[in-house]
């Protein structure tokens, strides 16, 4: 699994590239123009010139996307544990969760919780790759069943933004089994007949694309989001091709017809509401 | 690692460093005219096997998993299986020799099977994808666990296989969406199901198939989260720090039962299976008889394989709710 990043795994993805750099004028990764950095952040970091889809936070993803104030966080008690003892160097997997913390100010790849979207109430889960590259481990995956349990109880859509580097290495083998767990949880949902929307964001790949996020009953993308199951760079080093323009991109896979829609991030509000008022189920 | 020609099978016999003694010796032992040094060489082979076998590291447990010599999944069906009625295509899209499906009978029982072929000649290794299947491999594993379920049959899936096959055409074809259906089915499949880890679990590409009842292993199979290589490579930004990665991911069958993902391990003859095909074979087959007879004896039941696999995974919850019922 693991489709970790091209480029340095850490420094390119972490860093900044993608991500907001400091500065009041920043030249935009999509089109080179100089933009003014207040309003991309009042865009929705996407950029005004070409609609360049910045990667965001969890907590931004849901500030943008839910009802003011309606958020309520669940499961939040859920954390990493350490059980193979992992250790690259002298730093142990327990302190590269905390470094991670730290850099994303949240305490897990995944956050979920109850909110309203115009109005529409559903269990939200969004993904953040300012953590370990939003790997997925074993709290990762037990949030995820929680939260698909709670739409269960409840009746209500489980909207998830995937975004994901795949499963977390450091967990070895049971971040492997996290990838059966979370679709044992989509076979709930489906049984129960409560519906569940995938919105997959730059990037999805490996284990998590590889397991829940290609299983929404209704699957979303953002424009221009890397999606996809093996890394471009192992693809390029296996065959030793040069990967085609836009490959594994949002629009290759809607192209593929693997994905029902591409969805602008300032249309999510809308369309997300309507889906969710026309799927949940009558109680 | 050694290569020299082998006569037989067109496979190219391949020695590791630590094989090396323990093969000169059984050569010793064959040439040998007198009865008395024989069974001093063969005193002082065993000795050889418990002292080195026991003793390998992470890595080279990697490398006698994948063994050049170690026999295939057809090595095993062939020995174990009466008959075997190969099943092909996808029913979409082609077929995918790398993954092979079929009926099977089994002491005169009939059972689905499923599983990757990384080959034995070159030829074959080609044709096969190394055992790296591509979307189409894995519609056509979900084809045979729901004709099992169809039909009230139990599946045996055979795991060995590096990875899912990594290219483009594979991506085209949705190599993910088609592993995450597959686990799916496997989760879904009204029948009981055996997985047996022979060589290489790898990653996702493995675990498509082996999400079943009841889940064993061989001795020196490795069942892992990605490739040693791989993983030494992004961690520790080094490939050659590949033994240390494949020491820190536990990816040893003793590990995994440790953890809980694996059931039985599957002990191996002196030497691992290549040494001896027929013995692994058997002890196979023995296996296979065990997860039979818990058949018969209602012993799966789907409920309980998925509340395996819900169970899986270690994580850290504060008791905060708890605490606070108690105040």
């Amino acid at each position: 699994m693991t489709t970790f990043f091209s480029r340095s795994p850490f420094a390119g993805f972490m860093g900044g590239k993608k991500r907001m750099p400091d500065g009041v004028w920043i030249k935009c990764d999509g089109c080179n123009q100089a933009i003014y950095r207040n309003e991309l952040d009042e865009n929705r970091q996407v950029c005004p010139m070409c609609g360049h889809h910045y990667r965001i936070s969890a907590r931004r993803r849901i500030e943008i996307v839910v009802d003011e104030g309606s958020f309520a966080e669940t499961h939040t008690d859920i954390r990493s544990a350490d059980p193979l003892q992992f250790k690259v160097g002298k730093e142990t997997y327990a302190q590269r969760i905390e470094r991670a913390r730290e850099a994303s100010g949240i305490d897990e790849a995944l956050l979920t919780g109850f909110a309203a979207i115009e109005g529409q109430r559903a269990v939200i889960g969004a993904m953040d790759a300012q953590f370990i590259m939003a790997s997925m481990g074993s709290a990762v995956g037990e949030r995820f069943c929680r939260a698909a349990a709670d739409a269960i109880a409840d009746r209500l859509c489980f909207v998830c933004f995937a975004a994901s580097g795949g499963a977390r290495m450091q967990e070895g083998i049971l971040a492997l089994m996290q990838m059966a767990k979370t679709v044992d949880s989509i076979r709930q949902m489906n049984e129960a007949g409560v519906p569940f929307i995938s919105v997959l964001t730059d990037a999805t790949t490996g284990g998590v694309y590889a397991s829940f996020a290609s299983l929404g009953d209704v699957t979303l993308a953002e424009p221009g989001a890397n999606i996809g199951f093996a890394g471009k760079r192992l693809i390029e080093g296996a065959l030793k091709v040069k990967i085609p323009e836009g490959f594994q991109t949002s629009e290759y896979q809607y192209k593929n017809g693997f994905i029902d829609r591409i969805v602008d991030r300032a249309e999510l509000r809308p369309t997300l509401a309507k889906l969710i008022q026309y799927l949940t189920p009558a109680t | 690692m050694a290569e020299r020609k082998s006569g037989h099978s067109g496979a190219v016999e391949t020695i590791l460093p630590f094989e090396r003694h323990l093969l000169e010796l059984e050569d010793k032992i064959r040439s040998s005219d007198s009865e008395e040094e024989r069974v001093k060489l063969e005193r002082e082979l065993q000795k050889e096997r418990e002292s080195v076998y026991p003793n390998l590291s992470a890595w080279q447990r990697v490398q006698l998993a994948r063994h050049a010599m170690r026999p295939r999944m057809l090595d095993y069906t062939s020995r174990i299986f009466d008959d075997v009625f190969e099943l092909h295509g996808d029913r979409a899209l082609g077929d995918d020799a790398a993954m092979v499906t079929g009926i099977a009978r089994f002491q005169g029982r009939t059972v689905m099977i499923v599983g990757q072929q990384k080959g034995v000649s070159t030829e074959e290794k080609v044709s096969r994808n190394f055992g790296m299947a591509h979307p189409e491999g894995y519609r056509k594993a979900r084809r045979l666990f729901k004709m099992a379920e169809r039909l009230r049959l139990p599946v045996i899936s055979f795991v060995d296989t590096p990875a899912a096959h990594p290219g483009i055409e594979a991506e085209q074809h949705g190599q993910g969406p088609a592993i995450a259906q597959s686990i799916l089915q496997c989760l879904n499949t009204r029948t009981p199901t055996m997985a047996a880890v022979l060589g290489e679990g790898g990653s996702g590409g493995a675990l498509a198939i082996a999400v079943c009842d009841y889940v064993a292993m061989f001795e020196y199979a490795i069942y892992v989260i990605c490739p040693p290589e791989r993983c030494a490579e992004i961690l520790w930004r080094d490939v050659e720090k590949k033994d240390m990665a494949a020491s820190a991911l536990r990816v040893t069958a003793g590990d995994l039962q440790d953890l809980g993902v694996i059931d039985a391990v599957m002990p191996e003859p002196g030497g691992g299976a290549h040494r001896n095909p027929d013995a692994a074979a058997q002890v196979l087959a023995t296996e296979i008889d065990r997860f039979l007879l818990g058949c018969q004896q209602g012993r799966w039941n789907i409920e309980r394989r998925r509340r395996k696999f819900q169970r899986m995974g270690v994580w850290y919850e504060e008791l905060a709710n708890v605490r606070e019922a108690v105040d």
